[in-house]
């Protein structure tokens, strides 16, 4: 029941917008959507794993063995809950946006809400692959219409890039369903086995799609472009949710398939994610436009997912689990300050801010907390999530590098605070200039917005219990799926 | 057998109709009763109902595949009719002769669907073949309606030669016209040494298919002539002509060299990488939208030829769905690009805010084509794909062939972007509320078609 909710809430209300002409109902219904399919996800959170509630599993396609097979598991509720979570959350604080054509914007967006459900539930390899796709088109005319002055190009480059990657995948997956028996399904896809140059093949064709996805060091360069591009409720959705897309289709479609070829290249992935990671962070530190800065900033968090993940301990896939939802919602923060300085100043370039914090106070509160979260102090959400993750590959037994890979990767987190302090520096204190003399604090819906955002980073930075409660189970059937193939 | 037989008479009722009557909106709503008859009786036939016992003496067969087939060039072409049929009066003042000619091809197609004998196929491809020259020179004032004319008359006249003594040498190799005759000799040749005069009637006969379908490299007519015809004939002849002829060239390999695959696998992979190759790469730099689909039929032929390629249930599959597919998104969009004053991408300028159903329906007219899910155009490629890998060698000619797909998203997205994101002034020519219902009944068949694929597949069996 909950699946289908899930989906058919956000898809319906967005088909139904198109036909809505009025800009305030357009926003309201929109919120409200969002605000209802939260409800369900929150009910889904409070299920027990497996329960005939979170399980749809009807007839699709009869010819091909695909089924309509979707399922919130462990890690399905925690990213169903980011999505359903940061929906209301960007249509808040971005409520004092205007565009142009209003009603397809918000349909748009919500459409791409259904397409990130069925990624995160599907079970079914074709559905999987049919909601991938379906979660790119609406972003694709999303920044296209609405984006910045180089919106065409950049967004196409980012439209070919994951259309590339996912086609393929495609071809990965249609293989792999001949040697499954000609099954989509995923338990079926457990019992693959394949020679190893096969097996190598497969797992990097479609390692090539996640890490287009993710973006990984050097498959990235769609991404700073088109962040910067997009208009940024949808910047938000896709480097708050959608990247994640990427890691979590490693988790559910590579690791456990193909575990072979996961231990053989973990170090090549490693180091790749390890150079981009540092790269990306050097980057970040002489940035002067904000949307940029944050751009690469999360080019670097999701790199030590990657390497966490192919730590392949439980803490170390326990801990990218929940910080793929923590990075969910810091970076929506980072973005939602963003948006708010924008929208105020007209400028982006932090060298034209400054002393933001005197004319401002409530912003510059809620900043600083959520930019804290962003170097994973102690207290918020990411420290919990960090620090699991290199506590997984601190204890990695797959690899003999595992020393060091912590150490280079907690170099990361140095220079994550000398670009974030950095950045809080120039934009909220010295002195107010021309542009911020005028500064007023921020609007309620946007503080609202901010104050749910450092609730849940302080909330699941001192009690991360429920998130690890319910990805537990899920990591543990991974990793013995994983060492039971290799075991043979 | 209902189908080819209807289909010769109703092309002889046209004709009269001109001779009765100037009224050309009264021809054509003939020319649209006659083919829901059409569909109904070939429908009928795959139900058990026949008209006509005509003993052909095993020369055709009529399956459930061939009958299938049919249908669909039968309802692509009523939807073509509803779409197109105006501007098919504006071509010239023969109206009646124009659906004439279409219904001749028909018969033609229905032909090629269910042709037992090398004969046959012959004959059924001369029928296409011959109303297609004319109507691409229907435009008589025009003179690259001339050139295109001539050109394809030419150089299908060389194809035809080149057909005709591929049969000769099978003929001489085997003494046999009929495909269940040829079969066993080929199988026999698998350990034996290959019989030369057959194989070279083979690859004779392969080289005449893949000019029809505009494989490369024997592609070189098809950006001119299908440029220079008439727009509402490059419709017809890229979309239900160019499908049928590929169910021709299944059917001739399947029931005659299906045994001898590992021996013309190798030519069809080069033709298959040479076919998406150049047309995706050329149609990058096309001007002009109608250019630019020559090209992309290019390419799209290159991902039919893994039906070829694969030879397996899939491949059946695939080319039914292929053809659906290909066939209903291109005649939306020539339907639409017809309807534009200017024919380049500037041309589509705008077009999002003036038309808006009619941007609307092209996006999903161009994501089906590109292959995007939730469209006709996904599965198509999907059962290609699956045909090739089921197959199991050549990995890397899928690998190519899906990389090729990315490119064509250059294209196919340049219309989108222009029609939405680009500001401009997009001139059409007055667009009545009926073109856009059908519009949008064609749209939701695509879309339908790409939820549920075997609402279609299913036909195939029951």
């Amino acid at each position: 029941m909950v699946p289908v909710l899930l989906l058919l809430i956000p898809l319906f209300s967005g088909l139904a917008l198109f036909a809505v002409k009025n800009e305030n109902s357009v926003k309201t219904l929109a919120l409200l959507s969002s605000i209802v399919t939260l409800v369900v996800a929150l009910y889904g959170m409070t299920c027990a794993n497996g329960s005939e509630y979170l399980i749809v599993n009807k007839e699709w396609l009869p010819a091909l063995n695909s089924r309509f097979h979707m399922e919130v598991d462990g890690m399905g509720k925690v990213l169903t809950l980011l999505t359903a979570l940061s929906f209301p959350i960007v249509f808040a604080a971005t409520s004092g946006n205007r565009y142009e054509d209003s009603n397809r914007f918000y349909a748009l967006m919500l459409l791409t809400q259904a397409g990130l459900m069925g990624v995160f539930m599907a079970m079914d390899a074709l559905l999987f692959y049919f909601f991938w796709e379906l979660a790119l088109i609406p972003v694709y005319f999303l920044c296209s219409h609405w984006g910045g002055e180089r919106r065409i190009q950049v967004t196409f480059k980012f439209f070919v890039y994951t259309f590339v990657g996912s086609l393929l995948m495609l071809t990965a997956l249609i293989y792999l369903y001949f040697h499954a028996g000609q099954s989509f399904d995923i338990k079926a896809f457990y019992n693959i086995k394949l020679t190893s140059s096969k097996d190598a093949l497969m797992f990097w064709l479609m390692f090539v799609a996640f890490a287009i996805k993710m973006p990984l060091v050097p498959f990235h360069t769609w991404q700073p472009d088109t962040y910067e591009q997009s208009p940024t409720a949808v910047t938000m959705i896709l480097s708050g949710v959608m990247v994640k897309m990427g890691v979590f289709g490693v988790i559910r479609w590579v690791a456990p398939v193909l575990p072979i070829s996961f231990y053989q290249y973990g170090d090549t992935i490693t180091w790749m994610a390890i150079i981009g990671m540092i790269y990306a962070s050097l980057v970040a530190m002489q940035q002067d436009d904000l949307k940029r800065l944050v751009a690469y900033s999360s080019i670097a968090h999701i790199g030590l997912m990657v390497v966490a993940l192919f730590a392949t301990t439980k803490s170390g896939m326990q801990g990218v689990m929940i910080q793929m939802f923590n990075h969910g919602i810091n970076i929506i923060g980072m973005w939602i300050v963003v948006n708010a300085i924008e929208q105020k100043f007209g400028t982006r370039k932090m060298s034209q801010l400054g002393g933001i914090a005197q004319k401002a106070p409530g912003l510059a509160i809620l900043l600083v907390i959520v930019a804290l979260a962003n170097i994973a102090l102690p207290l918020t959400n990411a420290f919990v999530g960090e620090f699991m993750m290199f506590n997984g590959v601190f204890a990695s037994t797959v690899t003999r590098f595992n020393v060091v890979f912590t150490v280079s990767a907690a170099l990361t987190i140095i220079l994550a605070a000398v670009y974030t302090l950095k950045m809080l520096q120039k934009v909220l204190f010295g002195e107010a200039n021309a542009v911020t003399a005028q500064a007023t604090d921020i609007s309620f819906s946007v503080k609202a917005s901010l104050v749910i955002i450092v609730g849940a980073i302080l909330l699941f930075g001192v009690y991360p219990k429920p998130m690890l409660g319910v990805t537990s189970e899920l990591v543990d059937v991974l990793l013995n799926k994983m060492t039971l193939t290799m075991g043979k | 057998m209902n189908a080819i037989i209807i289909s010769a008479i109703l092309g002889v009722v046209m004709m009269y109709s001109g001779v009765l009557t100037k009224n050309t909106s009264a021809i054509r709503n003939v020319a649209i009763v006659g083919l829901i008859v059409l569909l109904g009786l070939n429908m009928a036939e795959g139900c058990g109902y026949q008209l006509f016992h005509i003993n052909t003496k095993g020369m055709m067969s009529f399956e459930k595949y061939g009958l299938l087939f049919n249908s669909i060039a039968f309802a692509s072409t009523l939807i073509y009719f509803l779409l197109s049929g105006r501007d098919i009066e504006k071509v010239g003042v023969y109206v009646a002769e124009y659906f004439a000619l279409i219904f001749f091809i028909l018969c033609g197609v229905a032909i090629v669907t269910s042709f037992n004998s090398l004969l046959l196929l012959f004959i059924g491809i001369e029928i296409i073949s011959i109303p297609l020259y004319i109507l691409t020179g229907a435009d008589k004032r025009n003179l690259k309606s001339n050139e295109a004319s001539l050109k394809y008359f030419l150089m299908g006249s060389f194809s035809t030669g080149i057909m005709l003594m591929g049969i000769t040498l099978i003929f001489g190799a085997t003494g046999s016209f009929m495909l269940k005759g040829i079969a066993p000799l080929v199988t026999g040749a698998a350990d034996a040494p290959l019989n030369i005069w057959l194989v070279s009637g083979l690859l004779l006969l392969f080289i005449s298919m893949a000019f029809k379908v505009s494989a490369a490299p024997f592609h070189f007519w098809t950006p001119d002539v299908y440029d220079g015809a008439p727009s509402v004939f490059t419709s017809f002849m890229a979309t239900i002509v160019k499908a049928a002829i590929f169910v021709a060239f299944l059917r001739l390999f399947d029931g005659a060299y299906g045994e001898m695959k590992g021996a013309w696998q190798s030519i069809i992979s080069i033709t298959i990488l040479l076919t998406l190759f150049i047309g995706n790469i050329t149609a990058v730099f096309q001007q002009s939208v109608k250019r630019m689909l020559a090209y992309s039929s290019i390419a799209q032929a290159g991902f039919m030829l893994f039906a070829l390629f694969g030879f397996n249930e899939f491949a059946k599959e695939g080319i039914i769905l292929y053809s659906a597919a290909y066939s209903l998104a291109t005649i939306g969009i020539f339907a639409i690009l017809i309807k534009m004053k200017d024919y380049t991408f500037e041309g589509f300028n705008g077009l999002g805010k003036s038309q808006p159903v009619l941007a609307a329906t092209n996006t999903i007219f161009l994501l089906s084509l590109a292959g995007i899910p939730l469209t006709a155009g996904f599965f198509a490629k999907y059962y290609m794909l699956a045909a090739a890998i089921k197959n199991g060698t050549q990995f890397w000619l899928v690998i190519f062939a899906v990389l090729c797909a990315a490119v064509s998203v250059y294209y196919y997205f340049r219309v989108i972007q222009s029609m939405y994101f680009k500001t401009g002034n997009a001139e059409t020519s007055t667009i009545t509320p009926a073109f856009k219902y059908v519009l949008i009944v064609l749209a939701g068949i695509v879309i339908l078609l790409g939820v549920f694929p075997q609402l279609l597949l299913s036909q195939m069996y029951f």
